[in-house]
Formats: structure tokens, C-alpha cells, sequence
């Protein structure tokens, strides 16, 4: 290997591949970050080509393996893909929505090698956490995650917060802690897919994220080694940009359902990018030579102010997705960034928030997760 | 941490060879931690067998002629650190 090539492939070692094994899921979650059309993506790639995937990723460097969804416990292969992920090494992550597991089934996937379970958990009482799932699971989720831990599995329990909710953190802590979650990640909606079609409905304003990032802040402290907990600001209120995914292909490789080989949850709702599924090339090649990948990896696309400034390198330009969902280009800055042109956006979307925040509590509408098409086609 | 503490690695964390650069990862969620061949020493002798006090006294030997006060200072910082993001235990 020659020493660009080698700089080039540390450069772009993946170490975790997100392996979304079907858009299907019981739950209709109002902020679910699949694609708003995730039923034009069939669940294309049996289990020979999932195992193929599992280790061609590791061989490309790939030592972290989260199996996600959709609801992936409805893949019945599952037990094998975590097999396979045990014998290359990998730590596995399963996240799921708790719904269909049985005891059964976490015995056996724990024996077969699974490291960790993350369960999400809309709420810490039924009515507002099965407001927002739009299905009534919490209780199940609750015996679910209670399962997890009487069979010895690490279980971390992920809340996504928003304006129903966010009041709620210092009962969301405690709640963590009556069922000795390993960790706790309270992470903010982030506004893409169905979560922007609700963000009118969502968003909070930055004096009720600041009041729940103060509890967490304390709490992450007196629970220092028994409970990690992780908050993760909305990227509506960062002055800069998150490096996401740590950047565009780089350390993040996602397999879709249908087999395209994506840098994160959204890009295939990106326009004119020509997507690669494992079906047709290794993984390998797509992931060092796929035009589409390389869109927007090192420097060349970025626009000013990106391209001149002494942050490039750390957050990369922010979100793609977001910069095309908000501005309509795929390349414009993340207009979350205080210095992109298109900030104006942010802080409308802020003061629009911050209005909603004095009005008299009223539930907001809430638009569900559905296979239909939101709107009719033109 | 204690002398005689018997840390061992929480079920949450494995540890495992890094083909690409041939230096230990631990692992755990959504995370990873690359080390350097010392504190690989240390992460191996946490099976809860070991106490603090003998896996200085394993290091030192190793790293001779390293004065055995300077490894015990970074076996202690590094299980503490370890310690403080869950990542060894040291109840029985």
C-alpha cells in the first residue's frame, strides 16, 4: 500500500456499521429518523447477504456492530447475525423499541453473544410515552427492559426528549435509575425526517433545554460509575455544527434495509446521489470508490464560509441532510451553524418555538409515522 | 481505587485486538477507546482475580527498571478513570 493510500484508509476506516435490518416497526413514533418514504425501501437482503455484510465490514476495520431498525427483533434471523458478529469480534448493540421481545428470545440472542441492549422509552408514564410511540407499549417496554437486566445484559435506555417531555428529566433520571440502566442517553429530537414534519409540535425553547441539561449535568455527576448519562443538545440550539456522523463517510457505514450502502440514516433521501447496494459490488469497493460517498468527503465541495474556516476539519461542514431538508442543497452550509447563510431558518424556527413556549398548554397535532405517502404525488 | 481492590471489566466493556493497527480497543457503547500497550496490561488483569496491589507489582516487573512508584501512579489514575465511566467494577 502506498502511504497516500494507507493515510486515505485510515482517513476513512469505518469502526461502526449500522446495520438497519428493516424499516418495519410496531411503533409510529412522531420523530422516527427513517426516511419519510421508508416504505418505497423493501426489506431486500436475506441472510446470507446480511452475514456477507457483517464481515466485509469488519475486515474494512468495522469493530462496532449496531443492529437497528425499524424494529429489528422482526428479522428471525437475527440469532445468526449475532452469531456471526460474536465470532468476528464485533461488540453488538441492539437497539430496539422492546416490542415483540421475549424473555425467550434475549436469553438466547444474550448466550449467542449480544454486548449490550439499548431500549427506547418514550416517557416515563404510559399516556405521554404511548402519545408519542402512537401505539400503548409502554408497560410492555418496562418488563422488557426489566427482563434485560435480570439476564445479566447491559441495558441502556434511550429517552428522546422534545417539548412534551423535556420538563420531565429529573423523573426520566430516577426512572433510569429504579431500573439500573447501565446508561442513560437523553437525546434531543433531532430534526430530520418525521421529526421535522412535527417540529412545530417538538421543538422546545432554550430555556427548557437549559433547565433539563442543568438536571442532567447534576445528576451525570452523583451517579458518576453507576450510570452514564449522555445529553444530546438539539442541533437547533449549537452555535456550530455537530461533526456529523464524525463526519460524512468516514467512521459510520449504514446498510439499509434495501442493501444501499450509506454514510448515515438520510442520505438516500438525498436528490441525484446514485446510491450502491451490497447486492451489486463488495462492500468494500462501494465504500473507498462509490461516487456518491465521495460526494462529500475532504474539502473540495464545501462552500464558504465552510471552506475557509478553521472548524472544517472538526465538524466537517455539519449535516448534509439537514442542509438539504432546510435550504434545498445538499451542499449549503448546516444552517444550524451561526455563520451559514440560511441561519435565519434556525432562529426562525427558534422564535417560533419560543412563542409556542408562553401560549396555554395545549396538546399539539402530532403527525404519526405512517407507510402511506404524506402527500398526494404531484 | 483501593490496594487491595480486585477490579474486574464491567459486562458492558470488551476488550479485543485491532487488526488495522495491531493495538487493544476497549469497547463499549457506541464507543471505543484505543490503548496504548500499558494500559492493555492493565485492562488483561482485571478479571476480578487480581488485586490493584498485584497488578502493580505484575506491571513493574514487566516495565523494569521503570521505578515501581511511577507505574502504580498510572495503574491507579488509569482503573480510576475506568472506574469513574463504569468501565471496571470493583464490588464482588
Amino acid at each position: 500500500m502506498s502511504a497516500a493510500t494507507a493515510e486515505r484508509a485510515a482517513e476513512y476506516r469505518p469502526y461502526t456499521l449500522v446495520a438497519e435490518l428493516t424499516y418495519a416497526c410496531p411503533l409510529r413514533c412522531v420523530y422516527c429518523s427513517n426516511p419519510v418514504d421508508y416504505a418505497r425501501h423493501a426489506d431486500a437482503l436475506d441472510t446470507d447477504t446480511w452475514l456477507q455484510v457483517l464481515r466485509d465490514a469488519e475486515a474494512l476495520g468495522v469493530v462496532q456492530l449496531n443492529l437497528t431498525g425499524g424494529e429489528p427483533l422482526l428479522r428471525k434471523d437475527l440469532e445468526a447475525l449475532v452469531a456471526e458478529a460474536e465470532r468476528l469480534q464485533l461488540y453488538t448493540n441492539l437497539i430496539t423499541s422492546g416490542i415483540p421481545a421475549t424473555r425467550e428470545r434475549l436469553a438466547r440472542l444474550r448466550d449467542l453473544g449480544l454486548d449490550n441492549v439499548q431500549i427506547s422509552v418514550q416517557d416515563v408514564a404510559a399516556p405521554g410515552a404511548d402519545r408519542i410511540a402512537g401505539r400503548r407499549v409502554f408497560e410492555r417496554k418496562l418488563r422488557v427492559a426489566r427482563w434485560v437486566k435480570e439476564l445479566g445484559l447491559p441495558l441502556t435506555l434511550n429517552i428522546v426528549l422534545h417539548r412534551e417531555n423535556l420538563d420531565r428529566a429529573e423523573e426520566m433520571i430516577a426512572f433510569a435509575e429504579t431500573l439500573q440502566a447501565d446508561r442513560l442517553e437523553l437525546a434531543n429530537t433531532q430534526y430530520l425526517g418525521w421529526a421535522l414534519v412535527n417540529r412545530r409540535a417538538l421543538l422546545p425553547s432554550a430555556e427548557q433545554l437549559a433547565r433539563a441539561r442543568a438536571t442532567a449535568a447534576a445528576a451525570r455527576e452523583r451517579l458518576k460509575g453507576r450510570m452514564e448519562i449522555l445529553f444530546v443538545t438539539p442541533d437547533y440550539y449549537v452555535e456550530r455544527p455537530k461533526a456529523c456522523m464524525d463526519g460524512w463517510g468516514r467512521r459510520f457505514l449504514l446498510v439499509s434495509p434495501d442493501g444501499l450502502v450509506l454514510p448515515c440514516h438520510l442520505a438516500h433521501t438525498l436528490p441525484g446521489l446514485a446510491w450502491e447496494s451490497v447486492r451489486q459490488r463488495p462492500l468494500a469497493d462501494i465504500w473507498h470508490d462509490s461516487a456518491a460517498l465521495n460526494t462529500f468527503r475532504g474539502e473540495e465541495w464545501m462552500p464558504e464560509p465552510c471552506r475557509s474556516c478553521d472548524r472544517r476539519t472538526v465538524d466537517f461542514g455539519g449535516c448534509r441532510c439537514q442542509a438539504y431538508h432546510l435550504t434545498g442543497s445538499a451542499a449549503a452550509t448546516d444552517p444550524t451553524c451561526a455563520l451559514a447563510p440560511h441561519h435565519d431558518l434556525i432562529e426562525a424556527a427558534r422564535r417560533e418555538a419560543e412563542a409556542a413556549a408562553r401560549l396555554p398548554e395545549a396538546a399539539a397535532t402530532l403527525v404519526y409515522r405512517t407507510a402511506r405517502p404524506l402527500l398526494p404525488p404531484a | 481505587m483501593s490496594h487491595d481492590a480486585r477490579p474486574r471489566l464491567a459486562p458492558k466493556a470488551r476488550l479485543r485486538l485491532d487488526q488495522k493497527t495491531n493495538r487493544y480497543l476497549l469497547l463499549y457503547p457506541e464507543k471505543g477507546m484505543q490503548l496504548n500497550p500499558t494500559a492493555a496490561d492493565i485492562v488483561q488483569l482485571c478479571t476480578g482475580e487480581h488485586t490493584v496491589e498485584e497488578i502493580v507489582s505484575r506491571l513493574a516487573e514487566k516495565y523494569a527498571p521503570q521505578p515501581r512508584e511511577v507505574v502504580e501512579r498510572e495503574v491507579l489514575s488509569f482503573l480510576d478513570a475506568l472506574s469513574e465511566r463504569a468501565l471496571v467494577r470493583t464490588d464482588p
